[in-house]
């Protein structure tokens, strides 16, 4: 296909790519690098029947002229990068001075909103995303050796907890494990403590969150294993079973090595997917004990008086850092395939 | 089946079987359990005394007469009037569906066919523009979006839910064409037709299976969008699902959570359908990536 040809054809679907996506991560770099202009303050007398007394008050008109002239706000550099409430330099330099053990470092860091964020990520991504692999397995493996009166209705059933966006489905759950919901009731009465509260202690809801990211993700791995079990090539499974594998045998050594392609297909949409977790954070009103990078933007946009841009800015840069080393092993493996293909 | 060796030892059998029961219970029972208590009262849905009066319905039947009250969704549809949010949500999922189609298949089917290396590039700048957490992408739209005063409007939404969706379509429609044989439309181009109109005679009548899975993924990403909609969107024009967490921060009152149940129940009901529907297609379509690499 010529150039021209092909340019006529994909221009539209391009042209949206760069406006919305490509454009915008360029004027996320460059708010980045700027901050709300300062407040512009005024002295004031009001005088009463009992004196007069000075008050110090914002001066509107001002600050409207400045963030006319400057939307942006003023330049900072990298200032916004560094500061308390992202990469913390200066902060971490003084943990390393004065802490003497590695819990007192760890439990510093964890007080900085960027590293907690950070660390609920990845601990996320990594949690999660190995569990739903090997829980969508084992579903696949089953529901494969069950009569085919059932598979319908399991398929139907199982797709509903990924379709139903994470927000529902997260308030769904979150009802339910509501000391006075189903889930919350009948753990008190497992561990015999009426005060039990998944809600309550940083740990549990952890827990939580990773227990509905499996619930939420592994009908994707169910799915996409089930249909490369149908694949799985009678001859090499019946030659295994004529040379003595038992069925666990065959398993080891032929299925899962077989599904391996999908493995890796699996886990690199759950690793990205998984990264920007946030639904799930408002679904369980966790913010308090847990939050992640996607949380940090939307919060800093979401902030009382006026979004605090700068700050979203430069948490977004820093997450988008994050994407891209993420996906480098993925990039790296499809540029040889290419090559080789060429 | 025929096969002795594939008949199954009894214990293997229970297991596989239990397996699967306990995996449906999981996936379906909280989505019934909560329909099931949509009808019910807070007194009940969130019953103190005894978890069985969500099934039962005590509190329910002493304030209503009767053990299923529609109050929930009288509040939700009426009183805060979420038949608004579910009219934008048909606008913009209508929209999103239409147009990221268009797009998609044009430029998906010009990737399957061309040669060159920058398709590569392309694909791979859609690979990672993929994995941008849309939050990112949002706090770049709102600034420019103020300035250029086009924040809060149906119309700039749909384009950028579009947008965000075109990297999936892609991928999605590029192996689907891939999957069309290049004779077809060659054999139309030999006999006179321009890139153009081989497209359109040969490729769109064969297409819509491809296009039909692609569609519905557009459907869901824009019926569930939540970052997107919920910053980029006026408080007249919001949709479901920001709506439903505006609910939350509201329904700190008596009875008022049972609003955000109804809601969220309405929201469920349209992908039950989808899903009773177009079983086959979704799970071709989630597959679909995994298959040809």
């Amino acid at each position: 296909m010529p150039h021209k040809t092909f340019l006529s054809f994909i221009w539209p679907s391009l042209v949206a790519m760069l406006l919305f996506i490509a454009l915008p991560i360029v004027s996320v770099g460059f708010q980045s690098l700027y901050v709300e202009h300062e407040q512009v303050l005024v002295v004031g007398e009001t005088c009463g029947p009992f004196g007069c007394t000075e008050e110090v008050s914002v001066d509107a008109a001002a600050m409207a002229a400045l963030r006319a002239e400057q939307p942006a706000g003023q330049f900072n550099g990298l200032g916004t990068y560094t500061n308390a409430s992202h990469l913390a330099t200066d902060e971490i330099a003084e943990i390393f001075a004065t802490s003497e053990n590695f819990s007192e470092i760890r439990n510093r860091i964890m007080n900085l909103p960027f590293y907690k964020a950070l660390i609920f990520t990845l601990s996320y991504t990594f949690i999660v995303t190995p569990l739903v692999i090997i829980l969508g397995f084992i579903i696949a493996v089953a529901v494969n050796a069950v009569p085919a009166m059932l598979k319908g209705p399991v398929i139907f059933f199982s797709l509903i907890p990924m379709l139903v966006t994470p927000l529902v489905g997260s308030l769904v759950l979150f009802w339910m494990i509501d000391s006075r919901g189903i889930i919350g009731a009948a753990l008190q009465s497992i561990f015999g403590d009426p005060s039990l509260s998944l809600k309550a202690s940083p740990t549990l809801t952890w827990i939580t969150l990773f227990v509905y990211g499996v619930w939420h993700s592994a009908p994707f791995a169910f799915v996409v294993f089930y249909a490369g079990l149908q694949t799985v090539p009678r001859d090499t499974m019946e030659s295994a079973m004529v040379d003595g594998a038992n069925r666990w045998e065959r398993i080891r050594f032929v299925t899962i090595p077989y599904l391996m392609p999908l493995a890796t297909f699996i886990a690199l949409m759950q690793l990205m997917d998984n990264f920007r977790v946030f639904e799930p954070i408002i679904g369980f009103s966790a913010a308090a004990s847990a939050t992640s990078l996607s949380y940090l933007i939307y919060n800093d946009l979401r902030a009382a008086e006026s979004p605090l841009f700068g700050s979203a800015a430069a948490t977004s840069m820093l997450t988008i850092i994050g994407v891209i080393i993420l996906l480098l092993p993925v990039l790296r493996q499809n540029w040889r395939e290419f090559n080789r293909k060429t | 089946m025929s096969n002795p060796a594939e008949t199954k030892p009894l214990p293997i059998k229970v297991i596989t079987i239990s397996v699967v029961l306990i995996w449906l219970f999981l996936a379906a029972f909280p989505f019934l359990w909560t329909m099931w208590g949509s009808f019910k009262v807070e007194g009940d849905f969130f019953s103190r005394a005894n978890w069985f009066n969500a099934i039962t319905g005590p509190v329910t039947e002493r304030q209503h007469g009767s053990p299923f009250t529609l109050a929930g969704y009288e509040g939700a549809w009426i009183e805060q009037e979420f038949w608004k949010a579910v009219i934008n949500t048909a606008i913009v999922t209508v929209f999103v569906v239409i147009i990221s189609l268009t797009l998609g298949t044009l430029g998906g089917y010009a990737l399957a066919r061309s040669g060159f290396k920058y398709t590569f590039w392309l694909l791979m700048a859609a690979l990672v523009f993929r994995a941008m957490p849309h939050v990112t992408l949002v706090s770049g739209y709102l600034l420019p979006f103020f300035q250029l005063n086009i924040w809060g409007y149906l119309p700039t939404t749909i384009i950028v839910l579009v947008a965000i969706n075109q990297p999936f379509t892609l991928w999605m429609l590029h192996s689907f064409f891939l999957s069309i044989p290049k004779d077809l439309d060659e054999a139309a181009m030999v006999d006179g037709c321009t890139r153009f109109q081989a497209f359109r005679l040969a490729i769109i009548p064969v297409m819509w299976p491809g296009v039909i899975t692609t569609g519905l993924f557009s459907f869901l990403l824009a019926y569930n969008d939540f970052t997107v909609t919920s910053m980029l969107l006026s408080q007249e024009n919001q949709t479901m699902i920001p709506q439903i967490n505006a609910f939350l921060g509201s329904t700190q009152e008596e009875g008022k959570v049972m609003y955000a149940v109804a809601a969220v129940v309405s929201a469920i009901i349209p992908l039950f359908v989808l899903i009773l529907f177009f079983q086959r297609q979704i799970v071709s379509g989630l597959t679909a990536g995994a298959v040809k690499g």
